[in-house]
């Protein structure tokens, strides 16, 4: 059985930038393949790729067995695509869209109303179909999106963050329907997000993105387990002099500040525990409390890109990122 | 079979959208109207042309601007599907640029062609001799104009970014266009003395040819002696810059991200 998706050094460069770097990965038939990595990793890049949107610069990929390059127009029959930013027309109605798209992809005439009937019943949306988009909330326009790309029967689909700007409930109504997609139609789900809790409850793998460069790539229980450690988070009143005293004096780099909470990727949580606390009072540090727990997936992500996926804290990790990155190679 | 239904997708969804603008429809009837009624009238030339009224005149000209101004405007719409995404839709299917182009093209010189029809009724309505008949003439003469001039907007929108610049370009385009197409006074003929430069230029638009064509069916023999090219010529003309520019559009959609 060969691998419904399969690149081999894909690389596409900007310049001397690049925005995917050497990239093989292999996505089996019937699977949920997450991208994960923050904003400029480069997910989108390879998606687009794929998707034979862009062309690579080096390296290359079959989707479906074909080339993308070579067989682009066979490579875009047998895929649907929901891209990041909006793609529909919002003069025309729903049920249209839909008609267009079938139009667009070739699909046998005598199908049309039965396959848009059925479309529009599984993201429930049949009575709104024949309103203008424009009348649409962000997450109905994200539903029928969603499901115009199944129209034409694909065998891959991808999904460019699908959940980008909605709200949490549209968000689980949104998870439902892709982990629903598997018993409707046969299909493989490639997806982008920068959402941790999006890439562990909907992937079946994960590979995790930084620099246009997969770092590691498996299950997400999996990923979990290859931490072989704890977190370990304080709260203190003095958290940054602490974060910088730990590093200083314990040698702890794996570390980022959460909601004023210090947390800490260690191997030997329990052991290392009382070194924290004798450092805090040492240094006249108030320690308000102290715990150990399991990785999640925001530690994994952490752990080997050497920074948290939250832009906001990743510029005072910055430095460090780099020095781990290395250290991983 | 993918293609045709492609294009017929595209087309459709064209004239959808025109059909659904009303204020675009409403503005199709009003700007027509100054001109005739306010130029045509107004102006209060005595012309010299025997049996020819200004008005007369100038009501192929003011078709053939609408048309030229409908069409560049067109191009608006695909700045507004970039910008609003749905052109990424239309790119990642699987159908040829080509395609994409032609479809909305055509769909495009659909609806510039529908405000042509209008401008014809409104000069039927404000009493400019028309003989009904030409009008079915002119009707297919008025699809080809507008195929060119609506890939010069698709063209040029390609490139752009945003709706400002286009406009700014579109002005540079439209006012010389129209101005030098001879659509306000005849270029040439017994009694016309223009300086050289303006025929010269004249000579090398392509709408001149457009309004030439349109004038010879509609004002018939009376426009014999200050007709440019015959019909048959003016049309030769207007078929080969139709040609050129879906050349041209169709490698600037293929360029298209």
């Amino acid at each position: 059985m060969p691998h419904v998706i399969e690149t081999r050094q894909l690389t596409k460069a900007y310049g001397s930038l690049k925005a995917v770097d050497k990239v093989d990965i292999t996505v089996e038939s019937g699977e949920i393949f997450g991208l994960l990595g923050p904003n400029g990793a480069g997910k989108t890049t390879i998606i687009s790729m794929l998707c034979t949107i862009l062309k690579p610069t080096s390296g290359t990929a079959t989707v479906n067995g074909y080339d993308i390059v070579k067989e682009a127009n066979k490579v875009r029959k047998s895929i649907g695509i929901v891209f990041q930013d909006p793609s529909i027309d919002d003069r025309l109605t729903g049920r249209e869209n839909l008609y267009m798209h079938a139009n667009l992809y070739g699909v046998p005439a005598s199908e049309h109303k039965e396959r848009i009937d059925r479309i529009l019943k599984l993201v429930e949306l049949e009575d709104r179909a024949d309103d203008l988009l424009r009348t649409y909330s962000g997450g109905m326009r994200r539903r029928l999106e969603l499901g115009r790309g199944l129209i034409h029967y694909p065998k891959v689909l991808f999904l460019d963050e699908p959940t980008v700007g909605l709200d949490p409930q549209t968000r689980d109504h949104i998870w439902k329907y892709i982990r629903d997609l598997k018993k409707v139609q046969d299909i493989t789900v490639v997806l982008t997000t920068h959402y941790m809790d999006e890439a562990d409850r909907l992937s079946d793998r994960i590979a995790i993105m930084d620099h246009g460069k997969i770092v590691i790539l498996d299950t997400p229980p999996k990923l979990k387990e290859t931490l072989e450690g704890d977190v370990v988070a304080v709260k203190a009143k003095n958290i940054d002099a602490l974060s910088e005293l730990v590093t200083k004096y314990l040698g702890l780099e794996k570390k980022q500040i959460i909601d004023g909470a210090l947390e800490i990727t260690v191997r030997n949580g329990k052991a290392l525990m009382p070194r924290i606390m004798e450092l805090a009072t040492q240094n006249n540090i108030y320690v308000e409390s102290i715990l150990l727990r399991e990785p999640n997936l925001e530690d994994v992500f952490l752990y080997y890109t050497g920074r948290t996926i939250r832009e906001d804290s990743s510029k005072e990790l910055h430095g460090v990122a780099a020095i781990h990155r290395r250290s991983i190679k | 079979m993918t293609e045709i239904r492609g294009f017929y997708t595209l087309w459709l969804r064209e004239i959808k959208r025109f059909l659904r603008d009303r204020i675009r429809l409403v503005s199709s009837f009003v700007q027509p109207l100054l001109w005739l009624v306010i130029f045509g009238a107004g102006f209060g030339l005595r012309f010299a042309i025997p049996g020819l009224s200004y008005q007369q005149v100038i009501f192929p000209g003011i078709v053939g601007q609408t048309l030229l101004f409908t069409a560049m405007f067109m191009g608006i719409s695909v700045i507004w599907d970039k910008e609003f995404g749905f052109m990424k839709e239309v790119l990642v299917a699987p159908i040829s640029r080509f395609t994409i182009f032609l479809g909305k093209m055509v769909g495009d010189s659909t609806s510039a062609f529908l405000q042509g029809i209008i401008v014809f009724l409104v000069g039927m309505a404000l009493g400019i001799p028309l003989n009904p008949v030409t009008l079915i003439y002119a009707l297919p003469v008025m699809l080809l104009i507008t195929f060119g001039l609506v890939s010069i907007g698709l063209t040029i929108a390609s490139f752009m970014g945003n709706l400002e610049s286009f406009g700014a370009i579109q002005t540079f385009i439209n006012l010389p266009l129209f101005f030098l197409s001879g659509a306000l006074f005849p270029l040439k003929g017994p009694g016309i003395n223009l300086p050289s430069w303006l025929t010269v230029v004249a000579a090398w638009n392509p709408l001149t040819y457009g309004v030439d064509a349109l004038r010879n069916i509609v004002l018939g023999s009376a426009w014999a002696p200050f007709q440019i090219r015959s019909l048959g010529v003016d049309l030769g003309y207007v078929a080969l810059f139709d040609g050129i520019m879906i050349v041209i559009g169709t490698w600037a959609f293929t360029r298209m991200k």
